[in-house]
């Protein structure tokens, strides 16, 4: 059972101690199995970002287990759940976190640099390809504050995909779009769904967007109150 | 992007800041530069100053003072007895160095010594027409005296080998030739106490620094001194002994005197305040550089903390995709330690250049004739030293910097946006 589960949290709670033990998750528990597209929903504070700090490996202060790919995260060191969250986790933010520093090619080819798996040339034959695929090809050589906002996060994602992640972790990913962008996000993330069979985890305010992915989880103020 | 993941993310963040990491290298730059100038323009002085003692004074000189002896030879028999001899008066023309032949035999198969170079010294009285100078002339072993001494160095006019090359030569000091109106290639009379003369030919003028010196002292060849003086080849006044090792120069003379029976003065004791004046300046000049480089760190330390906080956001991006916190650290190494060492390289240049510089600017001081622009020295061990503590600062101002960039925890950074 638990090989087909990509991502699974038992029991997971946390508290922000400095906060005066201000306890924001409270013993949740939930999965998304290999290929499937989970959204999470609930109000302005209820703590999804949290849990997505902490299933992602960033945030290590809480209690509970997480297993992602069948390993359990509990006990690893910081450089061993780097490597994890790099071979294994694609995420994207609201605001799609580009480095300006380099060109718009350059930044889908960072992670795959630091997987240290293919040589130089077929990382960018990968990240073009990524490129295309997510219909930014023409922008590679950019900068990437030269691009509009749709198309930032189009590359954010194709960032996110470079390592052939197990899944993609996506934090409001269209928060910051308008209508016709979001959209065309959302298809990108149904169609890697569908066509890739790639597992998704997406907190969303978007109730619309939330309906058309195969599972919602809902939290209210800390608690996984439904999932269907 | 080239290089491994990690320099060619290093590269890229410096180069999106050229203009701040340019004001750090440079802050770098200027430091090293300051260091190896100021320490070479430093050091120069020193040995210039040095030399005006060194390279007058012998390591050991060696000769026989004229004084009564204080056992009286007949206390060497009569030991312990009542004995009505006393006061025996030393003998005036005994102020030769005895053995003199096993002793300049024992220093030059001695494996410190450098240089061995016997004298010989007499009053005399320079003689032209009708105005007589009084004055000393020594006889010097010429060869040796231009290779491992420096009498060659204030010959100012003329040239020290004719006193070989020319027989019956003499080189005078230049108060003796303008006294006496001299130029080179007159004929000079010269007169011993015994009163005999010898004419002699002025081959060149030397400059001691010292005026009157120049007034008095003469030199020329040692064997041509030895026969105005009726002496034979043996007959030395002093020997001059430079050491490869100056430190040993106490010893060799503690030694000599014991064992050959004559004075042997060291240039320690000769000089005794010379050696205090030379390290408090190097003290000084090192400490003065070593701020510079200190203050240049500092500079490193500052521009590396601004820049780790405007790439904040960059570090947490870089950790969220599994870059790991040795990595970041690594990072903001290579930049620091980069600055170092273009900074170094640079000023390590500039340092150079600024030397010859230096070194090009007029110096004309009559006590040093043979130095006509200002000392600089080019020891290479300035430059690896700056080089070094370039590379070592920079690593240490970037160090701190770079640790609390690798510490960072990105959700809080994603999180504050
Ligand atoms: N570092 C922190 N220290 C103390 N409390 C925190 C900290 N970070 C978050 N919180 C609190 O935790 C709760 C959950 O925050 P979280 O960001 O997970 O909410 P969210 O569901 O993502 O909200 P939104 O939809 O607005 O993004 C909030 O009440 C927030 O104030
Ligand atoms: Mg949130």
């Amino acid at each position: 059972m638990r090989n087909t589960r990509i991502l699974e949290a038992n029991s997971v709670s946390k508290v922000f101690a400095d906060s005066g033990d201000l306890q924001v998750l409270h013993e949740v528990s939930m999965h998304v199995e290999q290929g499937e597209f989970v959204s999470i929903v609930g109000k302005s504070g209820c703590g999804k970002s949290t849990l997505l700090y902490i299933l992602s490996t960033m945030d290590t202060n809480y209690s509970g287990d997480i297993f992602l790919d069948g390993q359990l995260l509990k006990g690893r060191t910081p450089e061993e759940l780097a490597r994890i969250r790099n071979e294994k986790i694609g995420f994207v933010f609201q605001f799609h976190y580009l480095l300006n520093e380099f060109s718009v090619l350059e930044n889908v080819m960072l992670p795959a640099i630091k997987l240290g798996k293919y040589p130089r040339h077929q990382i960018r034959e990968m990240a073009l390809e990524k490129l295309r695929m997510l219909d930014v090809m023409s922008e590679a050589n950019k900068n990437p504050n030269q691009l509009s906002g749709g198309q930032k996060q189009r590359v954010a994602i194709a960032r996110a995909l470079i390592n052939s992640p197990k899944i993609i972790i996506a934090d409001e990913p269209t928060g910051n779009l308008d209508q016709v962008n979001s959209e065309i996000v959302f298809n990108i993330f149904t169609e890697l769904s569908g066509v890739f069979k790639q597992s998704l985890l997406v907190v969303t305010h978007d109730k619309e967007f939330a309906s058309r992915t195969d599972r919602i989880i809902e939290m209210v103020d800390g608690r996984v109150v439904s999932q269907v | 992007m080239k290089g491994g993941a990690v320099t060619g993310i290093a590269w890229a963040l410096m180069m999106a800041k050229w203009r701040q990491t340019l004001v750090a290298g440079l802050g770098v730059m200027f430091g090293i530069t300051m260091f190896v100038t100021m320490l070479g323009f430093m050091t120069g002085l020193n040995h210039l100053l040095d030399g005006l003692i060194l390279n007058r004074t012998p390591h050991v000189r060696i000769y026989h003072e004229l004084k009564a002896t204080p056992l009286q030879p007949v206390q060497k028999v009569l030991q312990d007895q009542q004995h009505f001899i006393r006061s025996i008066r030393p003998l005036v023309s005994k102020n030769k160095i005895r053995n003199s032949e096993a002793l300049t035999a024992y220093l030059k198969k001695h494996p410190n010594v450098a240089g061995v170079a016997p004298r010989v010294s007499s009053q005399v009285f320079y003689s032209l027409g009708t105005s007589n100078l009084g004055g000393t002339l020594q006889g010097v072993d010429v060869a040796t005296e231009s290779a491992k001494f420096h009498l060659a160095d204030y010959v100012t006019e003329g040239d020290i080998t004719n006193l070989i090359n020319v027989p019956n030569s003499i080189i005078i000091g230049k108060g003796i030739a303008d006294i006496m109106l001299l130029k080179i290639g007159d004929p000079l009379e010269i007169i011993m106490p015994d009163a005999s003369s010898k004419r002699l030919k002025v081959v060149g003028f030397f400059q001691s620094g010292i005026k009157d010196i120049d007034k008095v002292l003469s030199y020329t060849d040692v064997s041509n001194l030895q026969s105005m003086m009726d002496v034979p080849s043996d007959h030395f006044t002093e020997i001059y002994v430079n050491l490869k090792d100056m430190k040993q120069a106490p010893v060799l003379a503690g030694e000599i005197s014991k064992m050959f029976d004559v004075d042997a003065e060291d240039i320690q004791k000769a000089n005794s305040q010379f050696e205090t004046g030379t390290k408090v300046r190097t003290i000084i000049s090192y400490s003065v550089g070593i701020t510079l480089l200190i203050v240049a760190g500092f500079g490193i330390y500052n521009i590396l903390n601004m820049l780790i906080y405007e790439k904040m956001d960059t570090i947490a991006i870089l950790k969220a995709m599994g870059y790991s916190g040795s990595d970041v650290k690594r990072i903001f190494s290579i930049i620091s330690v980069s600055i170092g060492i273009g900074g170094g390289i640079a000023g390590m240049l500039m340092g150079f250049i600024l030397s010859n510089v230096i070194d090009q600017i007029p110096f004309n001081t009559a006590s040093l004739p043979t130095v006509k622009t200002y000392p600089v020295s080019y020891n290479p061990g300035f430059y690896a030293i700056a080089f070094l503590f370039s590379f070592v600062t920079t690593f240490f101002a970037g160090y701190f910097p770079s640790r609390k960039a690798s510490q960072m925890d990105p959700v809080s950074i994603i999180r504050g946006k």
